[in-house]
């Protein structure tokens, strides 16, 4: 059985489909990766899956059950959570509040104030940002924010994250340092689906990629079948 | 860190000084200063309202505009159930009845709108006031025919009752949004003010947390309107549901500053002494009475324009420039 | 038969009015991004200008020519001043609706404040007499003044959407309300053309109380009924929607005639029954008729 699959899921803004007829699935460890040229769909279908937009018609199936019009705190609840392609962190509570507030509502098993610290804490140490435990977040980088916002993710113990561009803004060497974390984040147990533009990012550390474009599913397979693929080709660079 | 001492330094400020006043203010009345006694009284009426609007309104960021319509419900169940000439309930089981349905009543508002955007939120709480006023406004005169009613009042020792309940209440008042600021929703109404989506997905069930905090905090504006009306004694639909007691706390709260309990109690005594005073004051032969509104109005727009985060704030900001950076940045 | 016509064309003459308070509150929350609660306070203020103007005998219709620019002016110079200043100071366009809602709680704590202090003023009724003959329509007697005021608001409302549609400005003016940052980029002054969005709004305000005065009797609080009529009347026909407020105002005013010749509802559920369809938008369809 799939972690999460998607089938035949369709979402229409007015007069445009943003996401048409897309099946995916990830399995229990992998790391998927989900790319595309700029309004091809992704963030869109993350929102799907998180439950910020209901579908028009499709179901989402995590762990057997469907999930499908769930309101998005108990996606969170049930152990899908997610990052946002803009940094959504609350700028004026400290780093450390803004993931205790996802380690206490997030986690299904109801921790204590302690309890919830410190996990907090050891999550901020995951992501190196330990020193920066008192600050206010708005205050730190945006590299750092991104951080953040995936310490907070964690805190509600997911079986299953949501990416969303965790690259983007960064330089050479944060890329690598991301790319360490994500490989640290799915050695903890966690599956990954990330949505990302730095192909290096991409090629490397996923097993498996699906590639979207005007909403529909174009591709699917390993890193090396889609950099193959003569149509992915032709996506990115034909425009 | 020094745990032993940095937590008995906090719980003195925290704890210790409140709880002096609060005795300090126990025996006011007793040594007979009636002029002390109707001021404070104001100034508790006020600083309820004012913190109890902060509890929601403060944190969430949703500006409720119905705080008058939820204290007149709590004037008319003084009416109804204390009144003058009939059986009476005891005063205490009234504030209780008064803050319930308040506590009813906002919860089916906010349960109506605040699944939806802050705008309808504010516009259904904004006519609120009009709409409670003109149903009970039918309900008694084309349907059962009263002009009014009157509250019970024991005129000898009502000043002193009507003190002591509102110290209660306005200690409740103050503990409440104290404990609910130090725990978990605390932090989710703060989370839901600065980014309500993201809140949501780390697994708030925001539509609960407000609908409930809005709640608590109309409860609070039943009981003491239930409380205020033994004084006023007088009771009809446009003494109870008045535009300027929702006006009050907002203001009073946003020059005060809501990001502390303390900054509405602040503007709850500023503005509700300057309210005692133009009101009684005869300078000038001018009517103070509608002046000071005008005033009033002109000063919360002068506050959105200069001093958006309050004035507890802005004497923070101060205090920290004075004092030098205290804490090492990382 | 006459009931139905009484209540049908009784209900449109109002709506008439409301329409027109309604599309200056829409053009105030859906360009001008501010929800102007002292709106019907630009109302009253409207209606007392009138009301004393004729004192003065001057034909009360005349007296829009008068209104109608001023509250303009007032309206321009409040937003360009006030609403402005807290649009450039607000981080996110949320930090300036409520801080905006909140200086148009203070703004409207102020005027009517000022109108009660006026001496002839205060806070009682008044009214006068003006074309009160009533005209006969399909066996029902209509007073001559509602006529004539349903039929201005309709034309100032036919004369607004027009030039909206047409003009340079009423170009400006949507490319604000759907985007303002874009049309600015795109040479729009944005500061003035919000403004001036929000000065139509008041100007809106100021001629239905002018019309309101003609007809009914005005006090200086009669603005508060009239923001809250406005904002289930926005609400009604879309957020954003400026026909929508036009139609919307006349479906209210049929809807809340109606309450009122019910023998055992009467004038005061009037109010009421609006705030009831105001909870069943908020419960079954938000976005209204038209809104986006």
């Amino acid at each position: 059985m799939h972690l999460l699959e998607g089938n035949k899921l369709t979402i229409n803004f007015g007069g445009l489909t943003a996401v048409s007829e897309v099946d995916f699935y990830v399995d229990k460890g992998e790391i998927l990766g989900l790319i595309g040229p700029n309004g091809a769909g992704k963030t869109t279908l993350f929102n799907l899956i998180s439950a910020s937009l209901k579908p028009k018609s499709g179901t989402i199936t995590f762990k057997g059950q469907n999930i499908t019009g769930v309101k998005p705190y108990q996606v969170c609840r049930l152990g899908i959570a997610r990052t946002f392609q803009t940094v959504k962190i609350f700028g004026n509570m400290t780093v450390l509040d803004n993931v205790r507030l996802a380690a206490l509502f997030g986690d299904c098993k109801q921790p204590t104030e302690a309890q919830a610290t410190k996990v907090a804490l050891e999550l901020l140490e995951f992501v190196g940002l330990t020193t920066a435990a008192s600050l206010p977040a708005r205050g730190l980088t945006l590299a750092n924010q991104k951080r953040i916002e995936v310490a907070r993710a964690l805190a509600a113990q997911p079986e299953l994250l949501l990416i969303d561009e965790l690259m983007a803004g960064l330089n050479q060497t944060e890329i690598t340092e991301a790319m360490e974390l994500v490989r640290k984040i799915r050695d903890k147990g966690v599956t990954v689906i990330m949505i990302e533009h730095v192909m290096k990012a991409i090629m490397n550390v996923c097993d498996r990629i699906i590639v979207l474009n005007y909403g529909k599913k174009i591709a699917e397979g390993t890193p090396q079948e889609i950099a193959n693929s003569k149509i992915v080709v032709e996506v990115y660079l034909g425009e | 860190m020094d745990f032993n001492r940095i937590n008995w330094k906090k719980t003195f400020i925290t704890a210790g000084i409140p709880l002096i006043i609060l005795v300090v203010l126990a025996f006011f009345p007793l040594y007979g200063w009636q002029y002390g006694v109707t001021l404070f009284n104001h100034f508790l009426l006020f600083v309820i309202l004012s913190v109890a609007w902060t509890i929601f309104s403060g944190t969430t960021g949703y500006i409720s505009l119905a705080t008058a319509a939820f204290f007149g419900i709590g004037i008319y169940a003084a009416a109804l159930l204390y009144p003058s000439v009939g059986d009476r309930y005891p005063l205490y089981v009234v504030v209780l009845i008064g803050a319930g349905v308040s506590f009813v009543l906002a919860f089916i508002v906010g349960a109506i709108t605040l699944r939806l955007r802050g705008i309808y939120f504010a516009m259904f709480t904004f006519g609120l006031v009009l709409f409670f006023r003109e149903i009970i406004y039918w309900y008694e005169i084309t349907v059962k025919g009263i002009r009014g009613r009157f509250v019970y009042q024991d005129p000898a020792n009502v000043n002193n009752n009507v003190y002591y309940y509102l110290l209660v209440i306005m200690a409740l008042t103050m503990l409440v949004a104290y404990l609910i600021k130090r725990s978990k929703y605390g932090l989710a109404l703060q989370g839901i003010g600065e980014n309500e989506e993201a809140a949501a997905h780390m697994g708030v069930n925001i539509t609960m947390v407000k609908v409930l905090t809005y709640a608590v905090s109309a409860s609070f504006m039943g009981a003491v309107g239930a409380v205020m009306a033994t004084k006023w004694v007088y009771v009809d639909p446009g003494v109870a549901f008045n535009p300027m007691m929702s006006f009050s706390p907002v203001l009073m709260a946003i020059f005060g500053g809501f990001g502390s309990i303390y900054g509405p109690v602040i503007g709850a005594v500023i503005f509700s002494y300057i309210e005692e005073v133009l009101t009684t004051a005869n300078w000038f032969g001018i009517d103070w009475t509608q002046f000071y509104k005008v005033i009033f109005g002109a000063i919360l727009v002068a506050t959105i324009l200069f001093l958006p985060s309050g004035l507890v704030s802005l004497i923070q900001n101060v205090w920290r420039r004075v004092m030098g950076r205290r804490r090492a940045s990382a | 038969m006459d009931l139905f016509l009484n209540i049908v064309l009784g209900g449109l003459l109002i709506g008439g009015i409301y329409s027109l308070v309604a599309m200056g509150l829409s053009l105030q929350y859906g360009v001008a991004r501010v929800l102007n609660i002292a709106h019907g306070e630009f109302l009253m203020f409207g209606a007392f200008i009138t009301f004393w103007l004729q004192q003065n005998n001057v034909d009360p219709l005349l007296t829009i020519v008068i209104v109608g620019p001023f509250m303009f002016v007032v309206g321009f110079v409040l937003y360009r001043t006030i609403f402005t200043t807290i649009r450039l100071k607000s981080p996110n366009p949320g930090v300036f609706e409520s801080n905006g809602l909140l200086a148009a709680f203070g703004i409207y704590l102020i005027v009517q404040n000022i109108a009660r202090l006026v001496p002839d003023w205060g806070s009682t009724p008044h009214s006068y007499q003006y074309l009160a003959s009533a005209v006969i329509i399909g066996g029902a007697p209509f007073q001559e003044n509602r006529l004539v005021a349903a039929a201005f608001a309709v034309a100032v409302g036919i004369i607004f959407y027009i030039y909206i549609g047409r003009s340079r400005t009423g170009k400006a003016i949507r490319a604000a309300a759907q985007d303002a940052s874009t049309a600015a980029l795109m040479g729009v002054n944005i500061s003035n053309t919000l403004a001036l969005c929000f000065g139509f709004g008041a100007a809106m305000a100021g001629v239905a109380g002018s019309l309101i005065s003609i007809c009914y009797p005005i006090n200086t609080v009669m603005g508060l009924q009239y923001t809250v009529i406005a904002i289930v009347v926005v609400t009604l026909g879309g957020l954003g929607s400026i026909p929508g407020s036009f139609i919307g105002g006349f479906i209210l005013g049929v809807v809340g005639t109606a309450v009122s010749y019910t023998k055992w509802l009467g004038t005061d559920l009037a109010v009421p029954s609006y705030y009831l369809i105001f909870i069943l938008l908020l419960l079954l369809r938000p976005k209204g008729l038209f809104g986006k």
